[in-house]
């Protein structure tokens, strides 16, 4: 099969949905000519004109809130935050009107809209464009996240995602942009809330999000050298979150770690880990569950400082074997 | 007998009339029902703005739009929604235009195209230039007004929704029900300018102030704005002044404020009062007319406490519906 990268993929996941459907429309900073500050939209002024990949003022809340209101009133706009710090200044619009008003408003109305955004560390963007904070979002009822890690899942849950009708807050790690990967050139739907195996294993289930699916696989293609077998997990959203795939593999292995790129405390691995915890699987359970995450501190500028604030592949190797040895 | 005011007939006068006093009716029963202890949480009564409310709304065709404040029971009243399902609603009713969870202070009615209220300030601005954006991208030729207050002028959200709708030249009006007040902050206070209207020019678009007791001031500037929108030539901004005569919520001593201030307001500046006035002198309403309307006023408010009344509770089982679409 053809291999494209993330970007690539989600660029035409978007490019032919738009093809097919002319509600849907995309808005945010320098998408048009500019092509977005990760070259995600290039090409697509030029295919589909600047009514329908419109560039907007600096104004995330004003934009962020017109994307509400055209999609209660029958558009289907895909936003884009430039990065996925600027969610902060949407937030009212994502959390008190999107997330809620087909509640408020007794079942009345949907708010069919896709805000796409790059997240994470690891390019020296520091404190203020490096953040990864899903945890935030799938806390709010009325919200879908969803965190694809490979340009295979990224096409086929966007087009999950734009096929909606609520609102699905999309991430897309920065580092990922560039991995290659086999595509489908046709549309295909992945449904959000189904978890994927990205690797059968034995002896311990990992379950990692995003970009540390990819640290996670390579920390399994070591580990097995050293006669440890893992699964690995990706859950692909967190909200809604397929339980039962977790809950199946950790029954079968008695072990789990659970890695994010996100600020461990208050993170979503302490969901998973409680979602085990609760369930059957707490009687397999050999050892304690075992969260690794981003350290407790604003992602630092300097290369070193960076790379040591998120779980590496070395990290997620030793917070596997603490697992594997202890009892 | 005369059956015209410039080129309204006497219908549309009367309807206007009927409309300002049910509002009022209805603000002063549902004072009362909470005073009873019949109604929960809170509420924002918009007495004393009935001729903005009416006046603005009275410049609509029914398939535009509007979004709503959290002082928006009149706008919902003038936008035709149906009371009893309004007032089923403050009562939290399973029969409330929102099942009982939304409250008076998320008043919608999709149907009626009011995208609703919001208990954030600065919100609907912002939904408002995106109903807009619909109606110009889909060409479906309807406008949308948007009311907030002078409080809410001063949020950051409305500024960039301004902004938005001019660049987009987009068919929103913004109107500010200018009352005075943000909870207890005077808009003298708060605001350096004197008039919020003068913000127009910084947006590109032009600004209005309107007298915002005079109902059929505020129908006649609405309606050029409105003719602007629909012609293409993007928003407007109004300011009508008003006054509410009551506290910002239930909870309000009114201490920011003399008790002189709001005599002049309500003695000399209600809506009601000086619309009546006009008919009466122009000839277009008489006192068996009137009594008439003022019937039909209760009438309409007397069946929709029954109504509510009447109306069972939301199950719990339906506590978890409605989140996802």
């Amino acid at each position: 099969m053809r291999e494209i990268t993330f970007q690539q993929a989600i660029r035409e996941s978007m490019s032919q949905e738009m093809r097919e459907n002319e509600l849907v429309y995309l808005m945010g900073e320098d998408i048009g000519v500019y092509g977005g500050a990760f070259g995600v939209t290039n090409g697509m002024i030029g295919e589909f004109g600047k009514e329908r990949i419109r560039d907007t003022p600096i104004s995330e809340i004003g934009f962020t809130g017109a994307a509400v209101g055209s999609a209660i009133t029958g558009m289907r706009p895909i936003v884009e935050i430039q990065f996925s710090d600027f969610l902060l200044v949407t937030i009212d619009q994502l959390v008190n009107q999107a997330a809620k008003m087909r509640y408020m408003f007794g079942g009345k109305g949907k708010v069919p809209m896709v805000l796409r955004t790059p997240n994470g560390s690891g390019l020296g963007f520091a404190a203020q464009h490096s953040q990864s904070l899903e945890a935030w979002l799938a806390h709010i009822p009325g919200l879908k996240v969803v965190q694809p890690s490979t340009p295979y899942d990224a096409k086929g849950l966007l087009k999950a995602a734009m096929d909606e009708d609520n609102t699905v807050v999309f991430f897309e790690h920065k580092m990922l942009y560039g991995m290659k990967g086999e595509v489908p050139e046709e549309a295909y739907s992945i449904p959000l809330g189904k978890a994927d195996v990205k690797r059968e294993g034995q002896d311990v289930t990992i379950i990692a999000t995003s970009i540390m699916v990819q640290r996670s696989l390579e920390a399994a293609v070591q580990l097995e050298s050293e006669g440890i077998s893992c699964e690995v997990i990706d859950p692909r959203t967190l909200l809604p979150l397929d339980e039962e795939t977790i809950i199946e593999s950790v029954k079968k292995t008695g072990r789990a770690v659970v890695v994010h790129e996100a600020v461990k405390r208050g993170g979503f691995g302490g969901e998973i880990a409680s979602v085990i915890q609760e369930s059957e699987a707490f009687d397999y359970l050999d050892a304690p569950i075992q969260r690794l995450g981003g350290r407790f501190i604003p992602i630092p500028y300097n290369p070193e400082l960076e790379k040591n604030s998120v779980p590496q592949v070395a990290d997620i190797i030793e917070g596997v074997k603490a697992t594997i040895y202890r009892s | 007998m005369s059956t015209q005011i410039g080129n309204l007939d006497q219908d549309k006068l009367l309807q206007i009339y009927y409309q300002m006093n049910l509002i009022r009716e209805f603000e002063m029963e549902i004072e009362k029902q909470f005073m009873r202890g019949k109604l929960y949480g809170t509420m924002h009564l918009c007495i004393g703005q009935e001729g903005t409310a009416v006046g603005a709304i009275a410049a609509l065709e029914p398939e535009d739009k509007i979004t709503s404040t959290h002082r928006g029971h009149g706008l919902s009243i003038a936008k035709e929604t149906d009371i009893n399902l309004m007032m089923a609603e403050l009562y939290g009713k399973a029969t409330g235009i929102s099942k009982g969870k939304g409250g008076s202070m998320h008043l919608a009615d999709l149907d009626v195209g009011n995208l609703g209220a919001n208990g954030i300030l600065g919100a609907g601005q912002a939904h408002a230039v995106g109903a807009a954006l619909t109606s110009k991208m889909r060409d479906l030729g309807y406008v949308v007004i948007t009311f907030f207050g002078d409080g809410a002028s001063n949020e950051g959200a409305v500024h960039e929704s301004m902004n938005l709708a001019a660049v987009w030249e987009l068919p929103v009006i913004f109107f500010c029900e200018n009352n005075q007040y943000g909870m207890s902050g005077s808009v003298k206070d708060m605001t350096k300018i004197e008039n919020i209207a003068d913000r127009a020019v910084a947006y590109g678009m032009p600004g209005h102030i309107v007298n915002g007791s005079d109902v059929l001031e505020v129908m006649k500037v609405t309606q050029q704005a409105v003719e602007r929108a629909r012609k293409g030539e993007g928003p407007t901004l109004i300011e009508a002044k008003t006054y509410r005569w009551k506290g910002h919520s239930k909870s309000d001593p009114k201490k920011y404020r003399t008790s002189d201030e709001e005599k002049e307001w309500i003695d000399e500046r209600d809506p009601i009062v000086l619309f009546r006035n006009k008919l009466i002198e122009d000839g277009v309403l008489n006192e068996e007319q009137e009594k008439k309307i003022l019937q039909k006023v209760k009438k309409a408010i007397e069946g929709a406490v029954e109504f509510a009344e009447d109306s069972p509770e939301p199950s719990i089982e339906s506590l978890e519906e409605d989140v996802y679409a």
